[in-house]
């Protein structure tokens, strides 16, 4: 599944397109199918979101969690300061 | 310390004002990111993996107590009560959101200080020697040359648009505690017959494609050298490739045309620059220099100190260096406590250097590209209170130089372009080598890690280094050996396949214990690797 995240404008959070607005918890992310273009083209357009992009995504108990590495460390915040992430529980290394 | 004059103060609080317009016409939707991102970044705003990062300068690694103050300030404030001190002698912040920034710039100002120059392709923040003006071995104190370049280099209009960034190293002793030649151009001040000049490296670098610089000039008189360091940019200005981001720094220039053609280049540039009048006047150099005279040093002090307590004489013989004057010692704080995040300061911690450096150090700091703290200007006597105030608060690791004074870039825990992470893999080697009587007895060991190739972790020139990369999305740490920052600047060696996390710290510790094995008296790691070669390390870090 494909899945699109940003990070907020203003505060630069990390957000994840939950299908009616954004997310910081990557778990809310819906599957976008084949419409990452059009999510990313309206949203940065209305000033929503900054940076999006799309990534690829597999179904995990608390939601769709991205594949890649660099995408599951930004759903969890630094794997070296769990006091600071949001959802310090997210898997990072692929077993 | 150098002071703002009116026109330094000017041209930053402008900046600051420009930029807090510009932020608004982007939160107001009026400029677009594609805008906006080349405006941002040339005030040091990034936006990275979790969030927006703001990288402030500090000129040549100096700041003041109300400086560091006014960073911790900053960090509390705005940030999440932390900064990161970098390899290049800045500081970064991770969680700054764009609406502060404004603000966050003019409270910089306020003490002189800002983030402009510290992204993009123009003339970087000038690095240095963390112990110019305390040091015996200087010929001259280098921050006056810095603080020159700096003020040559700041909004320089031809230099804004480089092919590719440009970082420059000022140093005044023949011991290398900045990674000269490792800068795109490094300067070494010399005295030849009581006339004080620099040689002059261009072309290093470390990235993708690590180079030390070669010689380009053995002597530059003083007063010729900010026209020749002028020609050497301009040379590169006209030929440095700008089709190829990878291609495009003064090394693959310098690499391709050979030494001794853009030596000729320069030479024919510099003939014309000089007659443009760049140098600055004898009074202008004057007035710089006398900001950073020796400051009131009490005179005939004791050089005695009481070694009683055991581990205050240990950070003493670690972490304290000679200071060029009697009484006086260069204090190393480390912040590279075992399991902790290397160049990581919280803002208590930051806020207590500067109370030190106000009570005990003149009023100076400086950052190294070690990413530790110094206190220039210490009295002995006032060392022991020193220890306990840093100890009281975890900054009294006395492992400076030691294994687990490792530094690490920020890696995959928060920069984009990571391919893995640095920082968990140097906790797990400090935490190997915890014990301190284990480090002392392995000795100096300089070993650095990098979360991609860009190397701002410099492992290209630790005596051990680690790169992380990208393994079909799994990390993976390639070990090089043998590398240098230092006056014996070479490359470390890839010593064969990769390792993944638990295996990198293993490896590291039987590259380590073999030389404990086979070193002679007095060898560092460094010595015994160059002695004996790699493949005595391969084999015993291989099987
Ligand atoms: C997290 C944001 C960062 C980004 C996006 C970044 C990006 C880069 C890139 C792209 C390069 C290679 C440039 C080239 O070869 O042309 C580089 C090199 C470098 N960076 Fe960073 N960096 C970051 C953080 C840091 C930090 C935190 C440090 C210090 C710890 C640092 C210090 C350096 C150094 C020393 C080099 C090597 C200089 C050379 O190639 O000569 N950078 N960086
Ligand atoms: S070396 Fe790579 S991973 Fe580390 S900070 Fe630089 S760009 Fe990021």
């Amino acid at each position: 599944m494909k899945i699109v995240t940003g990070n907020d404008l203003k505060t630069g959070d990390v957000i994840w397109w939950t299908g009616k607005g954004w997310s910081r918890h990557y778990g809310e992310a819906v599957d976008v199918v084949d419409a990452a273009d059009t999510v990313i083209a309206s949203e940065s357009a209305a000033q929503r979101v900054n940076a999006a992009y799309a990534v690829d995504a597999e179904a995990s108990p608390n939601g769709p969690l991205p594949l890649h590495i660099k995408d599951r460390v930004r759903a969890a915040g630094p794997t070296v300061r769990a006091d600071l992430g949001i959802n310090p529980a997210v898997p990072i290394v692929k077993g | 310390m150098y002071q703002y004059d009116q026109y330094d103060q000017a041209i930053v609080d402008a900046r600051v004002e420009e930029f807090r317009d510009q932020v608004k016409r982007r939160l107001a939707g009026e400029i677009t990111e594609d805008q906006f991102k080349p405006l941002r970044l040339m005030n040091g705003l990034y936006l990275q993996l979790h969030a927006y990062m703001l990288r402030v300068a500090i000129p040549y690694g100096t700041l003041s107590g109300k400086q560091m103050r006014m960073l911790g300030h900053i960090a509390r404030k705005y940030d999440r009560d932390y900064g990161h001190f970098t390899t290049r002698q800045n500081l970064q912040y991770n969680w700054i959101k764009l609406e502060d920034t404004p603000d966050i710039l003019a409270d910089l100002a306020s003490v002189e200080m800002h983030a402009i120059q510290t992204s993009g392709n123009c003339i970087r923040n000038i690095s240095s020697d963390q112990y110019a003006g305390a040091a015996a071995d200087e010929v001259a104190d280098p921050r006056p040359w810095a603080e020159l370049l700096r003020q040559w280099s700041t909004f320089h209009p031809e230099f804004s648009y480089l092919p590719r960034k440009f970082k420059i190293a000022v140093i005044a002793s023949e011991e290398d505690r900045a990674a000269m030649r490792l800068h795109d151009i490094g300067i070494e001040l010399v005295r030849r017959d009581g006339v004080l000049g620099a040689r002059v490296f261009v072309g290093g670098g470390m990235g993708r494609t690590p180079m030390i610089a070669p010689e380009i000039a053995e002597f530059v008189k003083a007063d010729d050298l900010l026209s020749y360091v002028e020609a050497c940019l301009r040379v590169y200005n006209r030929y440095g490739r700008r089709d190829n981001a990878y291609k495009a720094r003064i090394k693959i220039l310098i690499h391709e045309l050979g030494a001794d053609e853009y030596r000729r280049q320069v030479a024919d540039e510099f003939a014309h620059v000089k007659t443009l009048g760049i140098d600055p006047p004898l009074a202008e150099l004057e007035r710089i220099t006398a900001y950073f005279a020796p400051p009131a040093y009490e005179q005939g002090i004791s050089d005695d100190i009481d070694r009683s307590d055991p581990d205050f004489a240990l950070w003493l013989d670690q972490n304290v260096k000679a200071h060029k004057q009697p009484g006086y010692a260069i204090v190393n704080i480390s912040l590279k406590p075992i399991g902790g995040i290397p160049g990581d300061a919280t803002s208590d911690q930051i806020d207590l250097m500067a109370e030190l450096a106000e009570k005990y150090g003149f009023d100076e700091l400086r950052v190294t590209h070690a990413q530790n703290i110094v206190l220039p200007h210490v009295a002995k006597r006032d060392l022991y209170a020193i220890w306990q105030a840093l100890d009281a608060a975890g900054l009294a690791n006395a492992n400076l130089d030691l294994v687990s004074d490792i530094i690490a870039c920020p890696g995959l825990d928060y920069c984009s372009l990571a391919n893995a992470r640095s920082i968990p893999v140097a906790q797990k080697i400090a935490e190997r080598f915890a014990d301190l009587d284990r480090q002392r007895d392995i000795g100096e060991l300089k070993l650095k890690i990098s979360g991609c190739i860009n190397a701002c972790g410099h492992h290209h020139a630790g005596h051990i280094g680690i790169l992380g990369v990208d393994k079909k999305g799994i990390e993976n740490y390639q070990l090089t050996l043998g590398g240098s920052g230092a006056e014996d600047t070479s490359i470390g060696k890839i010593i064969g396949p990769g390792f993944d996390e638990d295996g990198i710290v293993d490896a590291v510790e039987r590259a380590i214990e073999k030389y404990r094995e086979v070193r002679t008296p007095g060898e560092r790691f460094l010595d015994t690797y160059r002695r004996v070669g790699a493949d005595v390390f391969k084999g015993a870090i291989y099987g």
